[in-house]
């Protein structure tokens, strides 16, 4: 199938991650950008300022004086009915934290580029995933990047996935820091009129009935319909607020599914479904689940273990969040051995996806044989020998047919 | 119990009726904070000079201006006495709730 | 009683201009317009907040959004499924008051530029109390005042975290009693002074701050409207007397507001940005006539949270409280431009 803007009629240049995510908001038509720079997200802010500067965008930038600030104001704004963006990473998401509960409790659409990278203490600027997964739990949908072209596409199709009427939750965009942030690549991105279009212009906002006006109304700070945005609640709604949330969470996987679909008809681009990137998992015995820009160099090993007549597979996870257990199920049922990596762990517990693929296999009559590999963290290389010699353990362990040592780490020294 | 397209919603709500984003449907007027008072003030209306004050200073806006008169509302009054305190004529006395001498 | 419902919502028709007129006339506006903050909300009884709150209104102009802190006012006025506010409201958290107002204002500005505002003026308040103000909000509105925001910034001092239970605060006075610096055989309340927050928004180089209590309410409809019409950050700090916290009568709210005026306790000002500091009202009387100015004591006669300031063995503590609010006072006196040579 042939895409509506060919190859040829993209505009190619040269763009590291934090660029390419720059000109995507740049063709979104946002209207409000609140930011505090952080290494390495720091690119972003600076491109996006120059593009203010130049009159190119009507965006009003908010130059903020922290990220708690920065989310605030993204959270006012899109209260206010404006279609709104920011960038962190590290402690800037961890400084976060408290207003990301309440940006996808309020049900309020926008978008955060988190560009990941190793917590504090010791202070590190490298890439891993712990950010990102300190936030798991408060209902923003999450999506993770291989490269920078995927950086483009996707921060356009999360104000979309973002702002449709059954989804209503807040959207990250994960790309791992100085890994992609600061490499140069080849990225293609579609003309302007194309992805307004595909955004369906500026941002719409939902409508909802409350009692008090008598009518349905549109969900923001209007002065014509006045609205009470976040009340106290006690323990007669809490629960009840909750709900929809998770509802919300429900749907989001199909919408996040479509979008993909809609973008690969215009740009000719798509990765996997949109939630599971898969190679090799056919006829794999063993397979690799890993997230973000290590996918690549699991995905290079495996093809050159492939042309050796190794039966494995990698499976590259794009939507973390909400977890796409039935994806995962079906595609690792027959295998006989995972190994997942994690650029993060939850100390005292397992890596964050191992979690997630343990409880998606538990109800399987024949499960897996799982083995967790936390690999990469404070931005430790991942080069293709230490790849190999995990996948040659994966297949030691098929053979053997049971797990010895079920956590362990990739690359570390001792 | 409030009336949506024919069908009622009973009070506490499930969570698929309510508004999105959680926003409060109700007014807070349906909530009568006039059984909180101990004390009721009582204007004398032959006394009142018509200066407004306790209109401006009631922090229950119970205190209701109709042109010609004063008058209490008391389904919000909380008894707190701010306006017979400022009276600048003690038009208004804080008598006990259900009877009873001061 | 009147026809129409006197506890309506403010309706802003989109696409009509609005510029309300100030509304110093009290019998015309008790008729016409309505209140700010619905009753039914449940704040205690004597609180000083939405009598404020009440001047405030008499002061808008048109179309208004307003972003709250996490705070006495926010939780007694929201509680669902009920809500006391007329007008476009939000709450998010307790130390972002200012960052939020700055993300509505930057929000209202971009959709007026891309033609998708039906208005031509919407007025953006950030209220929030002594917490959210002094202290865990202190950097947000820093940065709502330096990067210039059209935001109206208006604290409800109220002198402790009043709503957490009484806690002492960077607005607590000297020598206070409060929970968290109780008076103790060692220490006798709070050892440390108020925060000169107000002062702190001067140096800041806003174009308006100005000091304001409900009792004197011609003043702070003034103020509030000047605030408003500010073409840029505005601060107003006003006194809220706290009945449960400062352990006073209910009743005696605003007489506690005068006396903290008459004592020179908390003076009332505004700031012109490149004109200075301008006394107003009840302070600029006590300055042309110094005689008016009460002795403190007649502040904390009323207040059980100073009580043990007025024992005998405590005459020292008292001298001192008196000297630092002379100090103040002087101070202000040097700086205003209008203060008798």
């Amino acid at each position: 199938m042939s895409p509506k803007v060919p190859i040829e009629k993209q505009i190619r240049m040269a763009l590291n991650g934090d660029e390419a995510v720059a000109y995507a908001v740049k063709q979104s038509l946002v209207d409000v950008v609140a930011a505090y720079p952080i290494t390495p997200q720091t690119i972003i802010v600076e491109k996006f300022s120059e593009f203010v500067a130049n009159g190119e965008v009507h965006t009003e930038f908010v130059p903020v004086e922290s990220e708690h600030s920065a989310l605030s104001a993204i959270v006012g704004a899109a209260a206010a009915g404006a279609r709104a963006f920011t960038a962190t990473a590290s402690q800037g998401l961890a400084l976060m934290w408290e207003i990301l509960y309440i940006a996808s409790a309020l049900r309020l659409p926008m978008v955060l580029a988190i560009v990941n990278r190793a917590l504090s203490a010791p202070i590190n600027i490298h890439c891993d995933h712990s950010d990102a997964m300190g936030m798991r739990d408060a209902g923003w949908i999450q999506l993770f990047v291989e490269n920078s072209q995927e950086a483009y596409d996707t921060t356009i199709q999360a104000f979309k996935i973002s702002e449709d009427p059954n989804v209503l939750l807040p959207v990250t965009v994960n790309l791992d820091g100085f890994v992609l942030s600061h490499t140069l690549e080849d990225v293609h991105m579609l003309p302007d009129e194309v992805v307004h279009e595909f955004l369906g212009g500026y941002r719409r906002v939902s409508k909802t009935y409350v009692d008090y006006l008598g009518k349905e109304i549109e969900v923001k700070l209007d002065p014509a319909n006045p609205l009470t945005f976040g009340p106290l609640d006690l323990y007669d709604y809490y629960f009840e607020h909750k709900i929809p949330q998770v509802e919300a969470m429900k749907k989001a996987k199909d919408v996040v599914k479509r979008v993909h679909e809609e973008w690969y008809e215009l740009s000719g681009r798509r990765y996997g479904d949109g939630v599971l990137d898969a190679y090799g998992v056919e006829d794999a015995d063993v397979v690799v689940t890993v997230l973000g820009s290590t996918a690549g160099t699991v995905r290079y090993v495996a093809k050159k273990l492939r042309s050796k007549g190794l039966k494995v597979g990698v499976v590259r996870i794009r939507l973390f969040r909400p977890f796409p257990f039935e994806e995962i199920r079906k595609i690792l049922k027959g295998v006989k051995v995972v190994g997942v990596m994690d650029r993060a762990i939850s100390f005292g517990s397992y890596g964050p996806s191992f979690l997630e693929i343990s409880a998606a296999l538990y109800d399987l009559k024949n499960r897996p044989l799982l083995v967790n590999y936390v690999y990469g963290l404070g931005g430790r290389d991942v080069p293709p020998v230490l790849i190999e010699r995990m996948y040659q353990e994966l297949i030691g362990i098929a053979k053997e047919g049971e797990v010895k040592e079920v956590l362990r780490f990739l690359g570390v020294r001792g | 119990m409030i009336k949506s397209e024919k069908r009622v919603i009973k009070e506490p709500r499930r969570w698929y009726e309510l508004p999105l984003s959680a926003l409060p449907y109700k007014l807070s007027t349906e909530y009568k904070t006039g059984g909180w008072r101990a004390f009721r003030p009582v204007v004398d209306l032959n006394k009142c000079v018509r200066c407004m004050l306790c209109w401006l200073f009631c922090p229950e806006n119970a205190i209701i201006w109709d042109g010609k008169d004063i008058k209490v509302n008391y389904d919000y009054c909380k008894g707190c006495g701010i306006c017979a305190n400022e009276c600048p004529v003690k038009a208004i006395n804080m008598v006990p709730e259900g009877g009873g001498s001061s | 009683m009147s026809k129409v419902n006197p506890y309506r919502l403010w309706v802003f028709e989109p696409g009509k201009r609005y510029n309300l007129p100030i509304g110093l006339n009290l019998k015309k506006e008790a008729l016409e317009r309505p209140p700010l903050l619905l009753p039914g909300h449940r704040l205690c009884a004597g609180c000083a907040i939405p009598i404020f709150l009440k001047e405030l209104g008499l002061a808008l102009r048109g179309p208004t959004i307003i972003a709250n802190a996490t705070g006495c006012l926010e939780v007694a006025s929201t509680i669902f499924p009920y809500t006391s506010w007329a007008v476009p409201w939000i709450h998010v958290a307790f130390e972002n008051a200012a960052a939020v107002a700055s993300g509505i204002e930057s929000a209202i500005k971009a959709l007026k530029k891309s033609g998708r505002l039906p208005y031509d003026n919407v007025d953006i308040i950030a209220i929030a109390g002594d917490g959210g103000t002094y202290d865990i909000g202190f950097q947000a509105l820093s940065g709502m005042a330096e990067r210039g925001h059209k935001v109206l910034y208006i604290l409800y001092d109220n002198e402790a975290y009043m709503n957490t239970g009484i806690q002492r605060s960077g607005g607590t006075p000297q020598y206070a009693w409060t929970t968290t610096s109780p008076v103790g055989r060692v220490i006798p309340g709070k050892p440390q002074p108020k925060k000169p927050i107000a002062d702190i928004m001067v140096a800041h180089r806003i174009p308006y701050v100005a000091t304001v209590t409900p009792a004197h309410w011609a003043d702070a409809i003034r103020k509030f409207r000047k605030g408003l019409e500010t073409k840029g950050p505005a601060f107003i700090h006003v006194l809220s007397p706290c009945d449960r916290g400062w352990r006073f009568a209910e009743s005696k709210t605003i007489e506690i507001c005068k006396r903290a005026v008459d004592t020179c306790y908390f003076p009332l000002w505004e700031y012109i940005d490149g004109k200075g500091y301008i006394l107003t009202d009840r302070s600029l009387q006590i300055a042309r006539n110094p005689r008016l100015k009460q002795p403190v004591e007649k502040f904390l006669e009323l207040q059980g949270r100073f009580r043990h300031l007025l024992k005998p063995e405590n005459r020292d503590l008292l001298r001192r409280l008196q000297e630092y609010v002379d100090a103040v006072w002087e101070d202000l006196l040097s700086r205003a431009i209008n203060a008798p040579k």
